[in-house]
């Protein structure tokens, strides 16, 4: 099979643009799980819940799918602290083993997978946007705004959740109540509460995060289940709770998948990219940046 | 009392089951019996992995489904018939169980929940691929009418799957009555106290990864005779792995009884719904009662009953 | 609480349970026997958006043959239950049908591996069975009583690539190669069967054969994999939502090509019609159906109107070309061949159907030994000249212009690069 430069750098950039989109995508599952020990399997599925919230600003007011996202945002965070309380109350103060919590999680994430098959059907459904149906040609490479949107608007995400951990109090406090609540508390902060808006604050990159899915591809209520392997596979590799790490193994990911699509075959490459995360679970669970 | 007692009381009741199944003589109750059995050693099988030890396996389709196409690859190169690719199932799955403990032995909790995901997506890949079996063109199973001394071809099926449930849940008292189950529940409560400890951790997990997968393995087995008709994308169904999760959830994840009482009582239900109300209740149900008890009764139905 | 108590509750709870399920399960009795025809049907998981127009039409006909009086002089009774596009839940929800529900007649649910798992129960309880849209189901099983609706025949993948491949030749100057393109999965390995067969009759050397994961979302780099070849005719074989998933990919990419399309499943109902818009002109598609002139069958237009008021408020495609008609016509066989034979056992049915040539309102059926059509037809149709998103002009046949075979012709084929524009 011929192998053109054409092929090649464009498989390289469609990889780059949808590691981006993976990256937003895994933010918050790597925040929860690497700084608060919370299992969220069910990341991924609030993405698509965010989707489907995209999706009804879209066809009832004509906002634009980002845009909407941005709005859904506070909803979110909202959300993710009331879900937070909930947690806590039932999992956390009693100390059970995290099964039960990542269990929970499991159960939330089927039930939410079901709500939206009664509410919206199974049909795939799509946003309007003029940026989706774009592409800019730069002689051989081919650049579709449907993809590239959804990654400047991820690396802003990221660039500006890294600067708040980094340079505020509250994000100060999110790092360390992982390393030391006890510490956290001798300078009056509360590691629940501190949790807490972690917590929505993971929640909340969610919603964006599903207007990144409603713009880049269909949308149906299981399309949360092809991403959870993905998720887990970046938080593993990029080690928990490192946001520049998310970024390198997303965007290591995307080009992954797309070369081996390109150099083995379309029908091989998500066992490639599961086969790679199996095997860094074996011999490097920390992964490449991980607090080991 | 003691194994052996055990064992003759649980073949009694199964006999006695199947008894009463076969005087009442109807089709439908083979049927929606073989899924229910079915569900049975899925959750207890799963319990031993998840519930004694502490590991959850999302993977589980990945060992069903093995299970499944083991039958289907035996059955076209040798013409196996189904008594002897149930244990060839059960020793391929349980391989793979190894294999997997192996590779993931230094992980915990989390990790090794998407270490058996990522090995559910892998197994699945392979599965799709290989034309011998079908790939994702799916493989043809036709089963005769009758089955091989009397009865339909389904009631058959129920007899086999009975008798998988039954050895399921003996093998599942057995252990957690042995020294092997006090060892599984001492990683369960601390590993590194229990290593500290001198408990070999390293091969009860082992033997707790291989016997789970060995018996999911079996329970998928004669699931292509069952449909007619095995494709990967339903047989690598995460639905398994959600509805097996939820059972020993919602039944008690500390004993044998858990996993039964779970099974039975959400499979039926399941069954029922299916064929009266809409199905999309079915699978609301499932999950609301995996929420709802993974949150208020963390020890399950058998727990509730036992609060002192 | 005291456990005690708790077992008491317990023990109540238990009995409610198992008092409602005997409730369930309870025979009905009725005051006149109606005619109970059961089978399963696709109302959630992927096949649902098919399966639910499929249930209103059933419904629909069920109405008006009760409206004449009923079949055989009783009501006409529809007993189906949701298989959530699972095999795995067919048997069992057949054996209620059969045992507890004691229907007369079975029919399938929608879509090949659900009639591949219905089939081994019709043989064993000898009843005829009519496989609503399923490909060359039969061909392992050999049953004398199962007759397919679908016009594709016994060799259905190279049916509906045959149309695609013809207008393809005459196009001039004449194309000599074919890449081809499909999902991991039943169906699209066998349209790939299909593509091979067509094109080795038509003398092209095909280029690129590779398939896709089906839960691939990006289908851009694939496509471009393909241009690399740069092939003349570009076919493919996909399910809905990789069809549309590749209309976006080929017209990001840009690629070119002399014709493209062939089965794409999906898009051929206005939810996809509607998403794409302009992006569908110059495929050229598989099309069971279309209103043109010398397809207006008997009842077709009126049944049709009356659907599409129903439709939309029963939330399944509005425009209902694709599987409505047909399931309308699967129970109307059915209905023909019990008046007919005064009957509902296999062994009458079964060898009526097989000589009768049938009347139905997508036109006459007549089965093959197989059970398949033993004529089949399928359209080529292109999109032209679409315009906007609206869904209204996809009513008609002026957007979607039959290019093959000849006596269906609606218009001529342009070249892909001239429609695009």
């Amino acid at each position: 099979m011929t192998i053109t430069y054409s092929l090649l750098v464009n498989a390289i950039i469609t990889g780059l643009l949808m590691g981006g989109f993976y990256a937003a995508l895994s933010v918050g599952a790597t925040v929860a799980f690497g700084l608060l020990d919370i299992v969220n399997i069910a990341h991924p599925t609030f993405a698509v819940i965010g989707a489907y919230a995209v999706l009804v600003l879209n066809r009832t007011f004509n906002i634009d799918p980002i845009l909407g996202g941005l709005l859904l945002t506070p909803v979110f965070y909202a959300a993710g602290t009331l879900l937070y309380r909930v947690y806590y109350h039932f999992f956390e103060r009693r100390g059970d083993d995290a099964m039960r919590g990542l269990a929970f999680f499991f159960g939330l994430m089927f039930l939410a997978e079901v709500v939206l098959i009664m509410l919206f059907g199974v049909d795939f459904r799509y946003v309007q946007a003029p940026y989706i149906t774009t592409t800019l040609h730069y002689g051989a490479i081919a650049l579709p705004l449907r993809l590239a949107v959804p990654f400047a608007g991820s690396l802003l995400m990221l660039v500006a959740l890294e600067l708040f951990l980094k340079k505020t109090f509250i994000g100060h406090a999110i790092v360390a109540v992982a390393r030391d609540p006890f510490a956290l508390r001798l300078v009056a902060a509360s590691p629940v509460r501190i949790k807490r808006i972690a917590f929505g604050i993971a929640c909340a990159s969610a919603a964006l995060a599903g207007a990144f899915i409603i713009v880049i591809e269909p949308l149906q209520p299981a399309v949360g289940r092809d991403f959870i392997g993905r998720v887990f596979a970046i938080c593993v590799f990029g080690g928990l709770g490192s946001l520049p790490g998310t970024v390198v193994a997303a965007i290591s990911l995307g080009l992954v998948e797309n070369l081996s699509t390109v150099f083995i075959g379309p029908s091989w490459s998500p066992a490639v990219a599961f086969g790679a995360l199996l095997a860094t679970l074996a011999w490097r669970p920390s992964g490449l940046f991980g607090r080991g | 009392m003691g194994t052996w007692g055990f064992l003759a009381i649980a073949v009694g009741v199964a006999a006695a089951a199947f008894g009463v199944a076969v005087w009442i003589n109807l089709d439908y109750l083979f049927f929606a019996g073989y899924v229910i059995l079915q569900y049975v050693v899925l959750a207890t099988a799963w319990n031993i992995l998840g519930g004694y030890t502490g590991y959850m396996n999302l993977g589980v389709s990945a060992f069903f489904a093995l299970g499944a196409y083991t039958t289907v690859a035996l059955e076209t190169a040798l013409r196996l018939p189904l008594p002897l690719t149930i244990p060839a199932a059960g020793v391929v799955a349980g391989v793979v169980g190894f294999g997997m403990g192996y590779l993931t032995l230094r992980l915990k909790g989390i990790y090794f929940a998407i270490a058996t995901l990522a090995l559910a997506v892998v197994a699945e890949t392979f599965v799709t691929n290989w034309d011998y079996v079908g790939g994702s063109a799916g493989a043809y199973l036709l089963h005769p009418r009758r089955g091989p001394w009397f009865g339909s071809y389904t009631e058959y099926l129920f007899l086999l799957m009975l008798i998988l449930a039954t050895l399921a849940v003996v093998a599942a008292r057995t252990v957690e009555r042995s020294w092997l189950g006090y060892g599984l529940t001492a990683i369960r409560d601390d590993e590194v106290a229990a290593e500290a400890n001198g408990v070999p951790t390293l091969r009860l997990k082992l033997f707790a990864t291989a016997l789970s997968g060995a018996l999911m393995g079996m329970a998928g087995a004669p699931l292509p005779y069952y449909v007619s008709f095995l494709e990967p994308a339903s047989a690598f169904n995460l639905g398994y792995a959600v509805t097996t999760i939820a059972m020993p959830m919602i039944g008690g994840t500390k004993t044998w009884l858990g996993p039964l009482i779970g099974s039975l009582l959400l499979a039926t239900t399941q069954q029922v719904a299916t064929v009266t109300i809409s199905s999309e209740v079915n699978l609301l149900v499932v999950g609301v009662l995996l929420v709802g008890f993974v949150m208020l009764a963390p020890n399950g139905i058998v727990g509730w009953f036992q609060r002192r | 609480m005291t456990t005690l108590s708790r077992r008491i509750i317990g023990a109540a709870t238990f009995g409610a349970l198992a008092a409602l399920t005997a409730a369930a399960f309870s025979l009905p009795v009725a005051a006149e026997e109606p005619l109970k025809i059961g089978f399963t049907m696709a109302e959630t998981g992927p096949l649902a958006g098919t399966g639910k127009s499929a249930l209103l039409a059933m419904t629909m006909w069920a109405e008006d043959v009760n409206a004449k009086g009923g079949l055989l002089g009783r009501q006409i009774k529809l007993v189906h239950y949701d298989d959530q596009s699972n095999p795995a839940n067919v048997p069992a929800i057949y054996a209620k049908l059969l045992d507890i529900d004691k229907v007369d007649l079975i029919n399938s649910g929608y879509g090949t591996p659900i009639i591949a798992s219905t089939i081994p129960i019709a043989m064993q309880h000898d009843m005829v069975l009519i496989g609503f849209f399923g490909l060359a189901n039969n061909a392992k099983f050999k049953y004398d009583k199962y007759f397919g609706i679908f016009p594709a025949g016994e060799k259905p993948a190279l049916t509906i690539m045959q149309p695609f491949f013809d207008a393809a030749m005459t196009m001039n100057p004449k194309p000599k190669t074919v890449a081809a393109i499909y999902p991991e999965m039943e169906f699209g390995h066998a349209i790939m069967n299909g593509i091979k067969a067509a094109a080795s009759a038509a003398g092209l050397q095909i280029v690129y054969d590779q398939g896709f994961p089906p839960s691939m979302t990006d289908l851009t780099t694939v496509v471009r994999q393909i241009q690399a070849t740069n092939p003349d005719i570009v076919a493919i074989g996909t399910q809905p939502g990789q069809s549309i998933a590749i209309v976006r990919a080929i017209s990001e990419v840009g690629l070119k090509a002399m014709i493209v399309g062939g089965g794409m499943t999906g898009l051929q109902t206005p939810d996809a019609e509607g998403l794409l818009g302009e992006q569908l002109n110059g495929f050229v598609n598989f099309n069971i159906w279309l209103p043109a002139s010398k397809m207006q069958y008997p009842g077709v237009m009126d049944f049709l109107k009356r659907y599409q008021e129903r439709a939309k408020a029963a939330g399944v495609d509005p425009i209902g070309y694709y599987a409505a008609p047909w399931a309308y016509a699967d129970l109307q066989i059915l209905g023909q061949a019990v008046e007919a034979t005064k009957s509902t056992a296999g062994d009458q049915l079964g060898p009526y159907m097989h000589e009768t040539t049938f009347k139905t309102l997508i036109g006459d059926v007549k089965f093959g030994e197989s059970g398949e059509w033993a004529n089949p037809r399928m359209l080529a149709a292109q999109f032209q000249h679409v315009k906007g998103n609206d869904i209204e002009q996809f009513k008609g046949t002026e957007k979607l212009v039959v290019v093959s075979p000849a006596e269906y012709k609606s218009g001529n084929l342009l070249p892909f690069e001239d429609a695009r524009h």
